[in-house]
């Protein structure tokens, strides 16, 4: 009996790697080759991936995970307040607080599917964002955001060293190394590769395929012997560490949290990117930030001058016109650029980029039989 | 007598005011394939939903192995050995026929609940044979890299046959097996219900279909208006007055 069997694991990983660790070099024809960038997208991919393990694979829609950013960078934020501005216990405390949170968030809104299940979350995303914003504000500062200060505690950083504090306010570092720069996206690049390693074995796992059986027919899963409750908050809790590991990341970056991070759009924008790039796949939610992060980042930057620098092969009187109708796609207005990118990938390819490219690859393999038939038949 | 695997005792079911199960009393042995029978409306739906635990009866017992299964959950059902065939097949259509048999296999070996995730599914050697070896005994293991989604509602049915044969259950439940089939469907069915009936398998089919009962049952149970009337092997509920009465004589 002939069974496949993919022995591919080491193969994938080391290419991820490469192409991650690369970025800065390859990046740099498309002029996205700066940290701040670089890291931005490193720490989306984290909560992308994360989150394509609920919705991905198990099909239920969350539109609560920024809750779980917004608890892992206050967490972060705490961490270099009363620790240390060390990076480590600030996104181990970030991610492990998350997941308790997502135990909670998750066992609540778990009770119900479908539709219910979306709106369950979407109240939780209303109701810690209003803790966070006026009711928790000895936690969380309120709406000026919770930052770090001169005078803070940093136990650890005291008992290690008497550094004297009178200068201006300390950064974040990993053992000396200071977290910005590069080196910021270094560390955030190693842990989105252990991050997508992690979602690796996922997909590849029993645990995994039962997650996808769950999608497919939950009825049947129970009355295959499968209590599905356990296997759903399970995966809840993982898309909300990682989700916390990314909020805390987002401190590490710039030491302050907001409650504007944990606004259930923010949730919708991973819901974006995962669908863009392809639901329930496992490059799909990386690609997803990448074309969305990177495209942000061109629009956003674009003002009326550049537009009239741009158009200015045109003549006067239309260069004007197309001023006009293109600027509130562009600054500003980039979300309407990102609204129509939407829409035209969900109604031509609801299965997102990846499904794009699977088509052209078909297309491709196919042309190849046809041209091996025809030799055949020669 | 021999061993009993499910007992049914004095159930009692209402709904309103109507009595949809009346003094219920059913014994079904080890490894026989026992039928239940009855027109539309006799209530078979209802004791079928009393049997996997889904509706709790007025009064009485629904033993299986001797266990209670009264307010059981689905999964607590077929952890205990009690394992359910839909009346439409119910597969996991977004996987392949090979992921829709290692499911079950897999739910049988680890229980109800298990998180692991650092072995992969290709290396579970022992669950991919067993899937590759029951498929194969459905005729479909060189499809197994296959969708499930696009079978006919014939292979649907098959496949989920091996699915809840791969579990090895103590009981399995048929609810009209060949419902909505074509002919030819139909008679596949038959021949793959007789061929695991020489497995030794205790069986509880539920059906209108006199053809698919007759041809692979050893007992009979005809359930008229909430009650048993009659049970018996194949050949007396055949010659039975009151059952041609109720259902044979009224119908077809």
């Amino acid at each position: 009996m002939k069974i496949e069997k993919k022995r591919s694991d080491l193969f994938i990983m080391a290419i991820f790697t490469i192409v991650i660790l690369s970025m800065p070099v390859w990046l740099s024809p498309l002029g996205a080759n700066y940290p701040d960038l670089l890291q931005k997208f490193a720490i989306f991919g984290i909560f992308a991936i994360g989150y394509n393990i609920l919705f991905g694979l198990t099909g239920y829609l969350s539109f609560g995970h920024a809750i779980f950013i917004g608890v892992g960078s206050y967490t972060a934020v705490w961490s270099f307040k009363l620790l240390s501005m060390n990076v480590l216990p600030a996104i181990v405390f970030g991610t492990l607080f998350a997941g308790i949170i997502a135990a909670l968030v998750g066992y609540v809104s778990l009770r119900r599917s479908g539709i219910y299940f979306s709106i369950l979350t979407l109240a939780f995303a209303q109701m810690f964002y209003n803790l966070a914003y006026s009711v928790l504000t000895p936690l969380t500062n309120g709406e000026t955001g919770l930052t770090i200060a001169a005078g803070d505690p940093r136990v650890l950083d005291r008992l290690f060293s008497d550094v004297a504090t009178g200068g201006g306010l300390p950064s974040t570092e990993l053992f000396g190394i200071s977290m910005s720069g590069y080196s910021g996206f270094y560390f955030t690049a190693v842990l989105l590769i252990l991050a997508f390693f992690i979602s690796l074995k996922i997909f590849n796992s029993p645990f995994g395929l039962k997650l996808k059986a769950i999608k497919s027919n939950q009825h049947r899963m129970k009355y295959t012997g499968y209590n599905t409750r356990p296997y759903l908050v399970t995966a809840f809790i993982i898309s909300g560490m990682f989700a916390g590991l990314a909020g805390s990341l987002m401190a590490v970056t710039d030491p302050l949290a907001g409650a504007e991070r944990m606004q259930w759009t923010a949730s919708g924008e991973v819901v974006l990117m995962t669908i863009l790039g392809g639901v329930g796949t496992l490059y799909g939610p990386l690609l997803g930030v990448a074309i969305i992060k990177y495209l942000e980042n061109i629009f956003s930057a674009v003002n009326e001058a550049t537009l009239h620098g741009f158009f200015s092969f045109l003549p006067q009187w239309l260069n004007d016109t197309m001023v006009v109708v293109v600027s509130p796609f562009v600054g500003e207005g980039w979300h309407l650029t990102l609204g129509l990118m939407f829409m035209i990938v969900v109604i031509f390819l609801p299965g997102g980029v990846t499904e794009g490219f699977q088509k052209i690859k078909n297309r491709f393999t196919k042309n190849k039989e046809q041209e091996k038939l025809k030799q055949g038949g020669e | 007598m021999s061993e009993s695997v499910l007992k049914i005792s004095n159930v009692n079911k209402t709904f309103g005011g109507l009595k949809a199960l009346t003094d219920i009393n059913l014994n079904i042995e080890k490894g026989k394939v026992h039928a239940i029978i009855g027109p539309n409306g006799a209530g078979k739906s209802t004791l079928l939903n009393v049997i996997i635990g889904l509706l709790e009866p007025d009064t009485g017992e629904v033993l299986f192995d001797n266990k209670d299964v009264i307010g059981k959950q689905a999964h607590e059902i077929n952890q205990m050995g009690l394992v359910r065939v839909f009346q439409t097949p119910e597969i996991f259509t977004d996987l392949s026929l090979l992921e829709n048999v290692m499911i079950p296999a897999l739910a049988k070996r680890d229980g109800s609940f298990k998180f692991k995730i650092f072995r992969d599914l290709a290396d579970e050697k022992d669950i991919m044979n067993e899937a590759v070896d029951i498929l194969a005994s459905i005729g479909m293991e060189d499809k197994m890299h296959n969708m499930s989604g696009s079978m006919s509602r014939g292979d649907k049915r098959r496949l989920e046959l091996a699915m809840c044969l791969i579990q090895h259950p103590k009981l399995l439940l048929l609810d009209e097996p060949t419902a909505g089939m074509a002919r030819h469907d139909t008679n596949q069915t038959i021949e793959l219900l007789k061929k695991i009936k020489e497995g030794g398998m205790t069986k509880i089919i539920i059906e209108h279909d006199m053809h698919v009962v007759f041809s692979v049952a050893d007992t009979i149970s005809v359930l008229a208006r909430g009650k048993i009337i009659a049970t018996g092997t194949p050949d007396e509920i055949k010659g039975n007055p009151i059952v041609q009465e109720a259902y044979l004589g009224g119908g077809e």
